[in-house]
């Protein structure tokens, strides 16, 4: 098991390093940033100025170092458009996004977990098929349309729900709801096969022999171990929809991380939009570290690999 | 599938046995999938429209009467409706099917193009992995799990905002970016074939690599290969409307449907059908192909049904 941790966080860290690289270089990607910085019409010598005063002259491993050496210590840089630290603002930002994530998650396993465990036990069922059409219908909306469809009937004709804003618990239901169903379909599946396979293991049969409970080798025995493969899947499903909330914050007006991301490619904020990827990104990363370690726990049989 | 064995079996034997060629039992699987049929159906309507648009469009998709702006489709209630709009006009009068129609050009071109970039790119990699293990393996596992760490949606706006949006910028950024499922899938399907007896025997006979790779791993793998393309090629559709509809993907006046649905956004308290149109064909095509593409999967490997 130690071996396994040690291995899997040495490739964590390193798959970090990688992205820090990637997203650093972002930089250079459209030309010189000291022009960039300097504005339209400046001279020769303003440019110059410029890229003596933000190291720009320095060789660019050495600026590379630079800037992993303040991230390290939670200085993700400067924004040059709020005047104001990038991590300071980023972490004010980050719960939302969060919140927000772990809800439509919440509505994805409740609404996905009790599909495919009734899926699995009426196989080829009526419910399964109805169950496998939701699936499939899920994911082919747009979730950007299916947001504004939802406001136009929850918002307009029902009055029902607020559109934007962060205000109370109501107005997380819709942005909820039009981020999680899309992961819906890939839970339902895997909790489907799962619970197939279980169910036609032999110690189920056992169980059934035994004379317990239908609903006792359901819950107790079958899907305990159906729903552990679900665990990574939902880590994984997580962090998709952290970087995916960028489309669901912007409708519904949600001053989360995904809107600031937003926000800041429209006035050209680099060191802004840098950072988030770096954070979604090593979050990621660490996130499905610590999924694959609790799988491991879960599973012993996974340690080995 | 059961029930035509079952009432075809008993008429067979009580004559002579003959058994139906492979062939005839693949065209039976496709006709018999109400998936499949509907899926290739839908998608063959849109991709008629597509490169018929200029035939069969009532107007030209860039035409501005302003005079004419916002006039609802026929089934609304409206004197306004008119035949000679049939889907209405938007917020620039340009008429509504003609940009439907031709927008379809523009998911299919999008989705088609990026599911072959980051198909070739995924291909290789997977390819390569699952046949040579070891080193290879270890490096290209590595390559994937880094790039499923980067927010795909993020990423594509931050660089096609650093990089200026084009037609061709969106294509090239998706498919460069979606190719993991491709590796993913083709690595473990590379794997499970290596190690079978024809490629022993190939390699034992002393075929090259290039040609064990292309002959005997390609061809066994092309199902599931299919099956990962159309839902990549559905998967890029939706990330280019996504981005149009951020404003950094397809640029006005271009008749993208994730475009017409932002460029809708504003009215649509007021012409909710604005954005109705559009997503609909949106998902109608994302729809079909993922039809498409589960049909194929069964039709192509009945053992994987279930």
């Amino acid at each position: 098991m130690l071996i396994y941790a040690v291995k899997r966080f040495g490739v964590a860290i390193l798959v970090a390093l990688t992205v820090s690289i990637l997203s650093f270089s972002m930089i250079y990607v459209s030309g010189d940033p000291a022009i960039a910085l300097a504005g339209e019409g400046a001279s020769q010598e303003d440019i110059e100025n410029v890229r003596r005063v933000y190291g720009f002259d320095r060789p660019i491993v050495v600026q590379y170092l630079d800037w992993l050496w303040n991230a390290l210590h939670g200085n993700l840089g400067h924004s040059n458009y709020l005047k104001s630290d990038v991590a300071s603002v980023i972490f004010e930002r980050l719960p939302t996004t969060m919140l927000l994530g772990a809800c439509a998650l919440g509505f994805a396993l409740v609404l996905a977990i009790p599909l495919g465990v009734v899926a699995a036990i009426r196989a080829n069922s009526l419910i399964d098929r109805i169950a496998l059409t939701i699936a499939v219908v899920g994911q082919a909306m747009p979730s950007f349309w299916f947001a504004l469809t939802m406001i136009l009937w929850f918002s307009i004709t029902w009055r029902l729900l607020p559109i934007t804003g962060t205000d109370s618990w109501l107005n997380f239901i819709m942005p909820s709801i039009a981020l999680g169903y899309y992961v819906t379909p890939a839970v339902m599946r895997l909790t489907r096969a799962g619970m197939l396979d279980v169910l036609s293991s032999d110690y189920i049969r056992t169980a059934r022999a035994k004379g317990l409970r239908p609903m006792t080798v359901l819950f107790k025995h079958a899907l305990r171990n159906a729903i552990i493969p679900v665990v990574s899947l939902a880590a994984v499903q997580f962090g998709f929809m952290l970087g995916g909330s960028i489309v669901i914050e912007t409708i519904f007006a949600i001053n989360g991380l995904g809107f600031l991301a937003w926000e800041s490619l429209q006035r050209a904020d680099l060191p802004m939009v840098q950072a988030i990827v770096l954070v979604l990104a090593v979050f990621y990363t660490f996130l499905t570290f610590f999924a694959d370690m609790l799988n491991a726990f879960l599973d012993p049989r996974i340690r080995v690999a | 599938m059961t029930d035509t064995l079952s009432t075809e079996r008993p008429a067979a034997l009580s004559a002579e046995i003959v058994e139906p060629s492979p062939g005839t039992l693949l065209r039976r699987r496709i006709f018999g999938h109400a998936g499949f049929m509907i899926g290739a159906i839908v998608l063959g309507v849109i991709f008629f429209m597509a490169i018929f648009a200029p035939l069969i469009s009532p107007g030209d998709p860039y035409d501005q009467v302003l005079a004419r702006k916002l006039i609802p489709p026929i089934w609304h209630d409206s004197a306004k409706a008119t035949w000679e709009h049939p889907l209405g006009t938007d917020h620039l009068g340009r008429d509504y099917l003609t940009r439907l129609i031709y927008g379809a050009r523009i998911s299919l071109l999008i989705g088609f193009a990026a599911m072959l970039i980051s198909g070739v790119i995924g291909t290789a990699l997977g390819v390569l992995a699952g046949y040579f293990g070891g080193r290879v393996d270890m490096v290209v596992t590595f390559i994937i799990t880094t790039r499923l760490a980067m927010p795909v949606i993020l990423v594509a706006l931050a660089v096609v905002s650093l990089l200026g949006s084009s037609l061709n910028m969106v294509i090239w950024v998706l498919g460069l970016l979606i190719w993991d499922r491709f590796a993913v899938v083709m690595r473990s399907a590379a794997q499970q074939v290596r190690n079978l007896d024809f490629v022993t025997s190939a390699q034992a006979v002393g075929c090259s690599t290039t040609r064990i790779v292309f002959a005997e791993i390609m061809p066994n793998i092309a199902n599931s290969l299919i099956v990962i393309a159309t839902i990549e090629m559905a998967h890029a559709i939706l990330l280019e409307a996504a981005l149009s509809f951020l404003g950094l993907g397809v640029q006005p006046p271009e008749p993208s449907w994730g475009l017409m649905i932002a460029e809708a956004k504003g009215m649509m308290f007021f012409d909710s059908w604005l954005i109705a149109i559009p997503g609909t064909a949106l998902f109608a095509l994302v729809l079909a192909i993922n039809l498409l593409g589960d049909g194929l999967r069964d039709v192509t490997a009945p053992e994987n049904r279930n």
